[in-house]
């Protein structure tokens, strides 16, 4: 049996699954209920200046059927007042003392304020801090959250009165409602902070209401941009964590990664790119806390599987394997081949590739099943016919090399071979 | 020699009522019912994988574009769900329901491949097209009308299908029907737990609210109209007169009282209340096509206490389909393989028994199935009703009066066109008898035909 325990930044937690800052984590109620339910950590909540909500506050994108693939919220930090906040915090430590507990944080934008808040929940007994420098909504039209994440310089000014305070771990939370998240991960790296996590939801509008014309979700006849967050951010928040994990500043912190986790595979793809635990809300807020069970259960199996005895055995595994375009093997080849033994005739591959494709699909009619074949010298192996077949390995990829050494662009380009040759 | 029968037993066993109010709205009750819920019929329609140039399409004979009218469910378009249909087959909403959808589209739905249960296409088919029915929705316009005007004898599927066709072009349509109400044998044929009269009839006002479809009831072709009047009144006439009854058994005793034609027995209970159609203690059923089914089936379910079908094939050989055959099965009919009616006889006037031979299989026959050859050996069925249901026959003598050439009574057409110019023809008149789905078609490429006919481009 491997051991799934995490230690992050010498915070330890039995697994590396925490419940990010949202209302899964407001109170105390819902956080004994995770912990119960087996959930590492959590991160509260974020504390900081008073507030006040609007009703309705969620929206989603549904696809095919399915509910949820994506979620926006227009939810303020914590509205609860702070005191009851924070004996809260105090008892769920207590009374899960195994747990990871991390606050997070959101203040006004004064040093004065950022040190009495740090002391306040210091007294607590919490493990450590969360900035929370990305919501993209509410608070930044007051100078916090994404406001401070979106300005290196602010981002390092915050980041600095902290660690001034602070005596426990601090994790800054990153925006993705930049170009790029590295110039202000690099700046709060440098201020001090201990960690990074990433990403904080993407501004977005879900849909419109096609009635009424108003988009989702729906508050008194208006709406406001939404934090896009759900499986469907999954990959821009790899391709984030990616760039945090291979810049030489960055890449120094431990990251939590999250956006989009659901299940230990998203999990498992999250620590490949780097990350040291992950985070996760909108699973839990579309089927409760019990889907922590198969996490730990699914991550332990694939371990076991793999041979990795412990986490680190296979944090950062892949981030190597992501390289610029201009270093790949032009040489590598492949063409599709499709198993006519397991094809149900569909047709999905054909029209696929024949209408958006390279045209490399034979269709030999037949009624009421046409036959489908793949024409190798047109294939371009792209991988669309074998991405929209909806049997499971009824079309792969066969490797064809077009030459046995290895061959990157810039060599290609030096050596003067064909251009445009398809 | 085993004809001792007791007096006692001789008490007449064909009767109606024989069960109560609620036992025969439980035994016809739509036996497909739909889906309940919109939720219900988008998880169904997002199942669907969208095939290009679909198995399912290719083997419905109107070649509904299935693919497009279930993603137009799951995109809540149903209004284009419904005309996608229509498009193809004006009585899609019927065949949704009649259709033997396990031979046709569900029957090569690609998930049968992956042993998977086929995408319930009939039944979403039913969902948008009940809903267009329901809300009247209008979803073809008809053109100015153009001046010409076409005769159509029978309001079955064929011919409501080319008038629909017809009248979008703007042509103004007459349809001459022998019975008083439209549909066919949708409205006349098919076993009631499928469709029901309100439905029928609901489905041809929806048809003929396109406007420029007159029906003309209690006309019968030779009887009230004759072909050469409507030759003179209109620019060309499209005969859809269907089949008449099932086909003689040609043995002694048929004409026993007590011995049923299965089509006029469906037609009884189609146009009867339940209560007031008489049914035998002990039946036997020749045949096992669809209408054989349909016949003892509702046999079963109007209380008969034994219903026994006589098939002289094997279950190989079989006509109707496995799903049919399994409604027989659940509703507790009997079925004899290889046996054929030798005799009937009868005591009293009234039939007692049927006299079978019983087969064994020999070579194979036009239809390609072995056929059935018979044996020495026989055996005897105690019975008070047989009902004939061994194919139907087509109006011969109707058709020879009217001089329509014909090949044992089934009309012959070269693209739809008769031996007589301007007198087209389709649907079971033609192919002696097939599915509801087919004689829509049949309508269609009538109309088609027409409409080339009197130079209109379609």
């Amino acid at each position: 049996m491997a051991d799934i325990s995490s230690n992050f930044l010498g915070i330890k937690s039995p697994n590396p699954f925490w419940l990010a800052s949202a209302p899964p984590t407001d109170k105390k109620i819902n956080v004994l209920r995770a912990f119960e339910a087996g959930w590492g950590g959590v991160v509260w909540k974020t504390l900081g200046s008073q507030v006040k909500n609007v009703s309705s506050r969620y929206s989603a994108v549904d696809y095919g059927g399915k509910k949820v693939m994506g979620f926006n919220n227009i939810e303020l930090i914590s509205d609860r007042p702070l005191e009851i906040n924070l004996s809260e915090i105090e008892e769920c430590i207590k009374l899960f003392p195994d747990r990871a507990m991390i606050v997070s944080l959101m203040a006004d934008n004064d040093k004065k304020s950022w040190h009495e808040l740090i002391k306040k929940v210091e007294d607590t007994g919490a493990h450590g801090f969360e900035l929370n420098f990305g919501c993209p909504h509410g608070m930044t039209e007051r100078g916090m959250g994404a406001a401070v994440g979106q300005d290196p310089e602010i981002a390092k000014m915050v980041v600095e009165w902290v660690m001034e305070a602070a005596t426990i771990p601090v994790i800054t939370k990153l925006t993705p409602n930049v170009h790029s998240v590295v110039p202000t991960g690099r700046a709060c790296v440098e201020a001090g902070t201990n960690a990074l996590s990433l990403i904080n939801t993407i501004q977005s509008v879900t849909g419109i209401d096609l009635d009424t014309l108003v988009p989702n979700p729906f508050v008194a006849g208006k709406s406001v941009f939404g934090g896009y967050c759900g499986p469907a951010v999954k990959p821009i928040a790899l391709k984030m964590l990616t760039t945090i994990s291979q810049d030489p500043v960055t890449s120094k912190v431990p990251i939590s990664g999250i956006g989009g986790v659901s299940t230990w595979k998203d999990a498992v793809e999250f620590m490949l790119l780097g990350a040291s635990n992950v985070q996760v809300c909108t699973a839990v807020m579309k089927h409760g806390f019990r889907i922590v069970e198969d996490m730990c259960e699914g991550l332990n199996n694939w371990m076991d599987e793999k041979g990795y005895k412990t986490l680190n055995d296979f944090i950062g595994k892949s981030v190597e394997k992501i390289t610029h375009w201009e270093d790949l093997d032009i040489n590598y080849h492949i063409v599709a081949n499709i198993n006519q033994d397991k094809c149900i005739h569909c047709g999905l591959c054909y029209i696929a590739c024949e209408d958006t494709s390279h045209q490399s699909i034979h269709l030999e009619y037949g009624k009421p099943y046409n036959t489908y074949s793949i024409k190798e010298e047109e294939c371009v192996g792209c991988n669309l016919c074998k991405l929209v077949c909806p049997v499971d390995n009824c079309i792969t990829m066969v490797e064809q090399r077009k030459g046995d050494e290895y061959l990157n662009w810039k060599e290609y380009q030096s050596l003067g071979l064909p251009l445009n040759d398809h | 020699m085993l004809l001792n029968i007791k007096q006692s037993e001789l008490i007449i066993m064909i009767k109606n009522n024989r069960l109560t109010k609620e036992q025969y709205e439980e035994n016809f009750r739509d036996i497909h019912p739909p889906f309940e819920t919109h939720d219900a019929a988008l998880v169904e329609a997002n199942r669907c994988l969208f095939c290009y140039d679909a198995p399912c399409t290719k083997s419905c004979p109107t070649s509904i574009n299935i693919p497009k009218f279930i993603k137009q469910i799951s995109t809540e378009n149903i209004k284009g769900s419904a005309h996608t249909i229509f498009q193809s087959n004006i009585m899609g909403a019927g065949c949704s329901k009649v259709c033997p959808v396990e031979k046709l589209c569900e029957g090569s739905c690609v998930f049968n491949l992956m042993n998977e249960t086929p995408i319930h296409i009939a039944k979403l088919q039913r969902y948008a097209t009940e809903k267009a029915i329901t809300q009247k929705w209008q979803l073809f316009e008809r053109k100015k009308p153009i001046g010409k005007k076409v005769a159509i004898v029978g309001a079955g599927p064929a011919g409501l299908s080319c008038a629909h066709v017809l009248s979008r072009e703007g042509i103004d349509v007459t349809i001459y029907e022998k019975e008083s109400k439209s549909g066919g044998l949708m409205t006349y044929g098919i076993a009631a737990y499928k469709v029901t009269p309100q439905f029928c009839e609901d489905e041809v006002n929806y048809i003929t609210s396109i406007g420029g479809i007159e029906i003309k009831y209690d006309h019968e072709l030779g009887r009230n109209i004759l072909l050469a009047d409507l030759q003179k009144n209109y620019d060309a006439v499209y005969l859809a007169i269907g089949v008449g009854l099932a086909r003689q058994l040609e043995i002694p005793g048929e004409d026993t009282e007590g011995v049923f034609d299965a089509i006029r027995f469906i037609y009884e209970l189609r146009n009867n209340d339940f209560s007031s159609v008489v049914v035998g203690d002990k039946v036997a059923v020749i045949g096992l096509g669809m209408t054989a089914i349909d016949a003892a089936t509702q046999a079963k379910r109007l209380g008969a206490k034994e219903v026994t079908i006589i098939y002289r094939r094997t279950e190989a050989e079989k006509p109707c389909t496995d799903v049919e055959l399994d409604i027989a099965k659940l509703d507790g009919c009997n079925i004899i393989w290889l046996a054929a009616p030798k005799e009937i006889k009868s005591v009293n006037g009234k039939v007692n028994q049927l006299i079978c031979s019983k087969m064994k299989l020999g070579e194979p026959d036009a239809s390609g199935r072995r056929s059935p050859v018979e044996t020495d050996e026989t055996f005897l069925l105690e019975v008070d009703m047989i009902i004939k249901a061994a194919g139907q026959t087509p109006f011969e003598k109707l058709v020879n009066d009217i001089s329509i050439k014909n090949s044992k009574g089934k009309i012959e057409i070269n693209n739809c066109v008769t031996n007589i110019k301007g007198v087209f023809a389709g649907g079971d008149c033609v192919n002696g008898g097939k599915e509801v789905v087919d004689a829509v078609q049949a309508g269609k490429d009538g109309a088609s035909s027409i409409l080339s006919y009197l130079g209109i481009k379609n």
